[in-house]
């Protein structure tokens, strides 16, 4: 038997799927980055080898996320796709007819518009965090709730208030005065979660045609409070996967499974790289006024791959020895 | 009299050849860079755009090097940048620099308005000396553009990755170095040599993706974190709707030469935008439909943060995008340097579009990249 391996290597947490050839999910996995990439990689699938069945072998591995391209060196991916495109594949495997996805996570937010199956549109936040959900995470520490609590607290609201949800900081100040006048918490909490989801959809969703079925993933998914708000702006019913937090490496499990199906064998480099050592190493290049941090990693003495760097000049040189096309995307 | 320039992307070749070529004594700032950057950013005002900072970096750098006049563009019309040479001057005053400044601004009613204010610049040189000297600048603009054009052409069809940033380097220095127009053709011989000799895969079909958006910012790589270079990675045939030449013409020869201009951009803008917005705002719709029509696959829109003109096309390319069926998608650029979040955007559009490709059984087969 089969098992196909997606690995999700985002800013705040790493996410590791497992899969058997039927892509049903065996083992999911989520951990905090915490600044360290190739660690939480290493630590995962050290993780992921003491559950797998013991008749699976491990036949295509994909990687996604911003931390993709590191992953993909680490491990050995036989396929490398950005988050937006995994998302789409995992949600539209999940419910075939799907037409927009709604994501939500730590550091960003993504709305993905499908028709026929396929990616029509996508927007991602730019400039404002005020939609996401490290922005919820501080709200509750503020207010001294558990995260966990939050969305069922929300959920007990008969009449949320109204909080400015444009800027995160106008929000807070918002939401103290609103504290200050004796506004009870749910109430408070229920105004925060349509603050949000009205943020989320001007600013990322905006001008976009937002058609059922909907589905909401992403780490905050988890808040039931957020759920109704949207369901509240939408009039439609919003489906929350249940595998919700891993659906970036679901779906890119999923294409790495489609990815070996064309070139017969998966470059997985085997569980034994939970043990290798890998080593980065980072040096300014001086050669013009940029002073590009170039970042350099390799495991024994053999330099793996470098990038960082502005014009090309180091990324390319390990790049040409590689045949073109070799890393299909 | 030591004269500088701000820097457009690959426009100081143009500057220089103008300047050499009237014997000015010249100082070309170092190219944009995060110092450029960090200089610029710390003595502007916090909201105006990218440009404006990163102009008053080079006079700042220039001026470290011994220049003390700046040639500086000039503008009218509802975009902020008419504006900032002014605001230059005045910073520049402010922090104790001597410079003296020559705007450039359009010409508005003649030609000959522009040559009083270059004149300003090139002292009692005869005109016939000026006008041959402008018309040398404006070959080298040509040979540039036609070199960025083979470059984006050949970019994603390229065998082996990184030959073609190497020769583009290698040749913007040939257009550079060459002292008459007989030693400029010489290079571009040599140029389109070189570039024939790049193992290509000319049968590939690449996705093919319009560029448009504000002047500054498509044209200086610095500014757009070098989206050519990265689209081209990815495998995607780049067109830019504006290349310097272009713009020279319209803004300093007023549309003189009968060359492809913005003018043609500007007449496919309506019924979407009927009339001028300022900067550049008409033209990147116009210049979507005209994308539109000419089959490309998707269009990608660069602009600066807070720019008034590019914010009104923005909200107008929806209606485009919906009218042609052609996707579209909004780049805007500032400060920032780390350039992961841009690549995870600019890879999930090309995917959309490579898939949409795919799906009318246009591509012929994989579509290839290599990015890091």
């Amino acid at each position: 038997m089969r098992g196909y391996l997606g690995i999700d290597v985002g800013s705040v947490s790493t996410n590791i799927a497992l899969m058997d050839e039927q892509e049903q999910v065996i083992e999911n996995l989520y951990l905090r980055t915490q600044g360290q990439p190739i660690r939480a990689v290493q630590k995962g699938l050290d993780y992921i080898r003491n559950r797998i069945p013991a008749d699976m072998e491990i036949g295509a591995v994909g990687t996604t996320g911003s931390g993709r391209h590191l992953a993909s060196i680490v491990v050995g991916a036989d396929s490398v796709k950005n988050e937006i495109t995994s998302h789409a594949v995992a949600s539209s495997k999940l419910v075939p007819d799907i037409q927009t996805v709604l994501e939500i996570g730590g550091q960003d937010s993504k709305i993905i518009i499908l028709r026929n199956g396929v990616v029509a549109d996508f927007a991602m936040n730019t400039v404002c965090a005020a939609g996401t959900g490290s922005f919820l995470d501080q709200q509750a520490s503020r207010l001294n709730i558990p995260i966990e609590e939050f969305g069922p607290i929300a959920l007990k609201s008969t009449t949320p208030v109204r909080i400015a949800g444009r800027c995160s900081v106008f929000a807070e100040s918002d939401m103290i005065h609103k504290q200050q006048m004796g506004h009870n918490l749910p109430d408070i909490l229920a105004g925060l979660c349509e603050a949000l989801v009205r943020n989320y959809l001007n600013n990322v969703g905006k001008g976009k045609e937002i058609l059922g079925p909907v589905m909401f993933q992403g780490g905050v998914a988890a808040n039931v409070g957020i759920k109704r708000a949207f369901e509240k702006a939408l009039a439609t019913e919003v489906i929350i996967p249940e595998h919700y937090g891993v659906m970036g490496a679901l779906g890119a499990a999923i294409l790495a499974g489609e990815a070996v199906k064309k070139t017969g064998q998966t470059n997985f480099k085997g569980f034994g790289i939970a043990e290798e050592e890998f080593s980065t190493l980072s040096f300014e290049c001086g050669d013009c006024p940029n002073l590009c941090e170039v970042i350099e990693i390799s495991a024994q003495d053999k330099v793996l791959a470098r990038w960082n760097d502005k014009c090309g000049k180091w990324s390319n040189s390990i790049l040409k020895k590689q045949k073109v096309g070799e890393e299909a995307c | 009299m030591k004269v500088t320039f701000p820097h457009m992307g690959h426009m100081y070749i143009c500057l220089k050849a103008m300047l050499r070529y009237l014997d000015i004594d010249i100082v070309v700032p170092p190219k944009s860079s995060k110092r450029t950057l960090t200089i610029g950013t710390q003595h502007s005002p916090e909201f105006a755009c990218l440009p404006l900072k990163l102009n008053l970096g080079n006079f700042i750098e220039a001026h470290e090097k011994g220049a003390d006049t700046i040639l500086m563009a000039g503008g009218v019309g509802p975009c902020r940048f008419g504006y900032y040479a002014q605001i230059q001057r005045e910073i520049l005053k402010d922090l104790g620099y001597e410079m003296n400044m020559v705007v450039l601004e359009p010409p508005e009613r003649h030609i000959s308005e522009l040559l009083v204010r270059i004149k300003k610049v090139t002292g009692n040189k005869p005109w016939t000396d000026v006008v041959k000297a402008i018309r040398f600048a404006w070959y080298k603009a040509r040979a540039v553009d036609e070199l960025e054009q083979r470059a984006h052409k050949l970019r994603p069809r390229e065998k082996e990755p990184g030959r073609v940033d190497e020769l583009f380097k290698q040749a913007l220095e040939w257009i550079d170095e060459a002292e008459d127009r007989e030693q400029l053709n010489e290079n571009l011989k040599r140029m389109r040599r070189e570039f024939a000799r790049i193992p290509a895969d000319y049968t590939r079909k690449p996705v093919r993706i319009g560029l448009v958006g504000e002047i500054y910012v498509m044209l200086e790589p610095f500014a757009n974190l070098e989206i050519e270079r990265h689209l081209g990675r990815m495998g995607v045939e780049v067109e830019r709707s504006i290349y310097l030449s272009e713009w020279i013409n319209d803004h300093l020869f007023m549309g003189l030469l009968k060359v492809k201009g913005s003018k043609e951009a500007r007449n496919s803008a309506p019924p979407y935008i009927n009339h001028f917005v300022g900067g550049h705002g008409q033209e990147t719709i116009g210049s979507t439909v005209r994308f539109a029509r000419e089959k490309y696959d998707g269009v990608i829109q660069v602009q600066p943060f807070t720019c008034m003109p590019e914010i009104v096309a923005e909200s107008i390319l929806p209606t485009v995008s919906r009218d042609f069926g052609i996707p579209t998608f909004c780049l805007i650029v500032d400060e920032h340097s780390g350039d992961a979040g841009v690549l995870t955007r600019l890879e999930a559009f090309v995917d959309l579009l490579a898939r949409k490709k795919d799906k009318t059984g246009e591509v012929k087969g994989e579509v290839e990249c290599v990015d890091i």
